[in-house]
């Protein structure tokens, strides 16, 4: 080889050497200790607070709960006392800013009054759905073999069943007829909606499973269960947190639909899908009856969706390798 | 143009340079502001002359090549200086002229034979494409006559295959083919071959000069390797910190380094230390810690065999359809010792098994027969709290700095772990140990509060290396512990790992591809092939007089080894 390049070096090269002062030699591999240390959580809260679609999806979120959990800031009108047949279908008015329902109701009232079951029933159902979801999918992709065939048939049974279908058959169990309330339809929601969010970790924890913190940690002595809990599951929590974001706005909807078909809560508990489906016999001549409560859970769900968008922007482990 | 190429051989007196590079800045824009990644860089490549860039990572050589071809990222650009292409200044030309002159004037290779084919296309479509979009002729024939040219035989039938029926280096080869077919007069080879084996990345090499020097195509290598690069080129650029620091003939640079980072570089390269050392140890320079025991371990380890492996072997069951598997033996009766306080390396090409020996040393993996004695107790006879008592004793460091601490902890966490989860002390005396081994692996105490992501790829290693020696373990399995590390940082990991032995009296499994590092460090070699031990035998005795002929490839295959390298005396 040497030879080679001699013999092939005809032309004069010349040696250059850069001046040593404009190219000063650092130590090699310095830390830098200049700035404060950053956790994943701490990186990500940095990235989020600047994006305006977290900022207002964020603010929408925080009023929603506000108005949930506090409806009497806003209006000292009773949803369902002093409704009055003489106001049916009556246009907004001093006080009654929306108009009224067919039945007479402040409808400005009934939305805001609405807003709990609404929300009740989709966080309720996403807690459950986390707990189940994430526990099976979990063990499925952490364990693999038979624990994984199993609990991914399970799923893909109850994956397979349209959830409208799916629902129309529970709530006609007796069980379900005989006990309408926020249990039931939470209950509908989780035994339809788990299998999803077990995919999803199921997928991020096969991810994890291999990296070699996971081999080391087992070369330390920690249990099976114990790198599971302590290194796979914290860091296939990303994609978790961003479907559990995400399905709370469709949960919301669910409820609404089904509630809508009559299936959901019962009358008597005020939520939008019940006055959506109330207003729908009168959608021809008084649509606005019907709007209200319809743009009170399109935003609802907007507000779920751009914040899970913005999570998912903000957890990307790609963006923080360096 | 194109008529041109043929007498580019004999216009050797020709004195325009292909390519000229003047001064060029480029700087990019992040989202914390505008970041220079070079700066002055200068470079001329004569037609038919092979130059390579030598740098670590970042330090701006890849960043150069890809503006000389235009395809510098989105948020890049040449904010300085002059990329002459035969006198035309192409820094900022239009991207119609750099889509005439990409293929038939510059070819590439890009750096990753696996993601660099498209995974839904046919090899051969691959390679007609590039033809097609140079108008040259693209028949069959043409497809197949361009890829036998790269080294592939029987290369019609290979035009037919998916690049996931080839193995890595006959990507590369053709990677090569679609980069030379419209015969460019400059190729730009970005980091050609490290993915590969080093056997692989000979023969590649080897195929890819003696193709340039029949068409007189000018090369661009770009490379991390100063061995490499010496052996290839005509010339050596070495870039630090987007700065040309030094540039010369290949030869003069490497015996007669002038820039302070030169000889430094020259000093750590792995591929090149072979001999520095031994030269070193003859003179008795203080280096010889690098060799690893101090003559009162050595000793004392004579007759003390920590770990000893018999006829272990290992085979996995492959799935090939319903209820069939085949059996495939990823591990064949393999034996070999490890005394006490000295270094055994296993060395191997992937897929050797190297790494299924690790793991089964580690006690992750069940052999299929044969047994694994540790400190003379068969560890597959170990019950649960035996093997929880063993965990503390042999310890892994991993190759991948990136994915070998949990980015969820902190580095206190992360190097408390072992000792919380063995119950050893209280809270306060942990805390007292992490410092203590913070400042054994050379990192500063406030560390502890950072996050693996805030790291260098070296100082993450230094951190594996601390949680590594938390329980004071007496057997370290390094698993290509320093593989993915920039040279410089690698010399700076091998000299802890060495001090770190000669202090504490530990024994080293160290298992790699790089026989280079091989010699800096380890005292006894087992080179394995295809799952069987090929050779085993001291480090002097394997490198000076190599039995088998496997051996003898892989010795031949380390770049720069057959530099005659006088001593350097940094």
């Amino acid at each position: 080889m040497k030879s080679r390049s001699v013999m092939k070096s005809n032309r004069q090269i010349e040696h250059y050497v850069a001046p040593i002062d404009e190219t000063p030699l650092l130590a090699t591999d310095t830390l830098k200790v200049d700035a404060a240390p950053l956790s994943l959580w701490a990186d990500a809260w940095r990235k989020l607070r600047r994006r305006p679609l977290f900022i207002i999806s964020a603010l929408m979120i925080l009023l929603l709960l506000v108005v949930a959990f506090f409806p009497g800031l806003f209006t000292q009108t009773a949803p369902n006392d002093n409704c009055q047949l003489g106001d049916s279908l009556a246009g907004p008015s001093a006080g009654h800013p929306l108009g009224f329902t067919f039945q007479g109701c402040d409808i400005y009232s009934r939305v805001i009054h609405g807003t709990q079951a609404s929300l009740t029933v989709g966080v309720v159902s996403v807690i459950f759905v986390l707990i189940i979801g994430v526990t099976l999918g979990a063990l499925a992709g952490f364990f693999g073999g038979w624990v994984d065939t199993i609990i991914a048939r399970i799923g893909d049974i109850f994956f397979a069943l349209p959830l409208v279908l799916g629902a129309l058959v529970v709530t006609q169990l007796p069980f379900f007829r005989e006990n309408k309330s926020v249990f039931t339809v939470v209950m509908v929601i989780v035994m339809l909606g788990w299998p999803q969010m077990a995919r999803i970790t199921r997928g991020a924890v096969i991810e994890v499973r291999n990296a070699d913190f996971v081999t080391a940690a087992r070369s330390l002595g920690v249990s099976k269960i114990g790198t599971l809990v302590r290194h796979v599951v914290p860091n296939a929590l990303a994609p978790i947190i961003v479907l559990a974001t995400m399905e709370l706005g469709v949960f919301i909807v669910t409820e609404a639909t089904l509630s809508f078909l009559g299936i959901g809560l019962p009358g008597s508990i005020m939520s939008w899908g019940n006055d959506i489906s109330a207003a729908k016999d009168t959608l021809r001549t008084n649509p606005e009856v019907l709007m209200f409560p319809a743009t009170a859970l399109s935003i609802t769900v907007l507000s779920f969706i751009m914040l899970g968008d913005a999570l998912r922007d903000a957890l990307d482990p790609k963006s923080r390798k360096r | 143009m194109a008529t041109s190429n043929v007498t580019i051989d004999e216009a050797g007196s020709e004195e325009r340079p292909l390519l000229e590079i003047r001064d060029l800045a480029i700087s990019f824009q992040t989202a914390g502001g505008e970041f220079q990644a070079v700066k002055n860089a200068h470079l001329t490549i004569m037609p038919g002359e092979t130059v390579a860039i030598v740098g670590e990572s970042g330090s701006g050589k890849s960043t150069t090549a890809l503006a000389a071809i235009g395809l510098l990222p989105e948020n890049g650009r040449v904010s300085g200086g002059q990329i002459l292409l035969d006198g035309e200044d192409i820094s900022h030309a239009p991207e119609r002229r750099m889509i005439e002159l990409r293929g038939n004037t510059i070819g590439m290779v890009p750096q990753d034979p696996m993601s660099n084919l498209n995974p839904v296309w046919k090899i051969g479509y691959q390679v007609r494409e590039t033809l097609r979009a140079n108008g040259k002729p693209n028949a069959p024939a043409d497809v197949a006559r361009v890829l036998g040219e790269a080294g592939l035989p029987d290369s019609a039938r290979r035009a037919k295959q998916y690049p996931h029926e080839f193995s890595g280096g006959m990507r590369q080869r053709a990677l090569i083919a679609i980069g030379l077919s419209c015969q460019p007069r400059l190729l730009i080879a970005d980091e050609p071959t490290s993915a590969l084996d080093v056997t692989v990345q000979r023969q590649i090499l080897d195929h890819l000069e003696t193709m340039t020097a029949e068409l007189g195509t000018a090369v661009l290598l770009i490379t991390h390797d100063l061995g490499l690069a010496a052996e290839r080129a005509d010339k050596v650029v070495v870039m630090y910190r987007g700065n040309v620091v030094e540039a010369g003939p290949s030869l003069e640079l490497l015996r007669n380094p002038q820039h302070p980072y030169t000889q430094r570089l020259v000093a750590s390269a792995p591929s090149l230390a072979s001999r520095r050392i031994q030269a070193a140890k003859a003179e008795g320079i203080e280096t010889e810690e690098l060799l690893a025991p101090t003559e009162a371990v050595v000793e004392k380890a004579l007759s003390d065999d920590v770990l000893k492996v018999e006829s272990l072997s290992k085979v996995f069951k492959l799935r090939s359809g319903v209820g069939k598997s085949t059996d495939f033996t990823a591990v064949d009766n393999v034996s070999f010792n490890v005394k006490r306080g000295t270094t055994t390396a296993i060395v191997g090409e992937s897929g050797s098994g190297k790494s299924t020996v690790a793991q089964m040393v580690l006690n992750l993996l069940a052999p299929t027969s044969g047994r694994i004695v540790f400190d003379g107790v068969d560890t597959s006879t170990l019950n649960s709290r035996e093997i929880f008592k063993f965990r503390r004793r042999v310890q892994p460091i991993f190759q991948d700095p990136y994915g070998s601490l949990d980015p969820m902890y902190n580095i206190f966490r992360t190097i408390e772990e072992p000792l919380r989860t063995h119950k050893i002390g209280d809270k306060a005396s942990r805390e007292k140990k992490v410092r203590e081994l913070l400042d054994q692996v050379a990192l500063p105490q406030s560390t502890m509060q950072r996050y693996p992501n805030e790291l260098s790829g070296g100082q993450r290693q230094r951190v594996a290396i601390a949680r590594a020696l938390a329980l004071d373990p007496e057997v370290i399995i390094c698993d290509e512990a320093v593989s993915a590390l920039d040279v410089l940082v690698q010399a700076q990991v091998l000299n802890l790992l060495a001090e770190l032995q000669s202090n504490l009296g530990l024994t080293y499994l160290f298992i790699t591809h790089d026989l280079a590092v091989v010699r800096q460090i380890a005292d006894h070699v087992c080179v394995m092939q295809k799952g069987k031990l090929v050779e085993t035998g001291s480090t002097d005795d394997v490198f000076d007089s190599p039995q088998q002929d496997y051996t003898k490839a892989l010795l031949n295959a380390i770049p720069g080894a057959s530099l005659m390298l006088p001593p350097v005396v940094a």
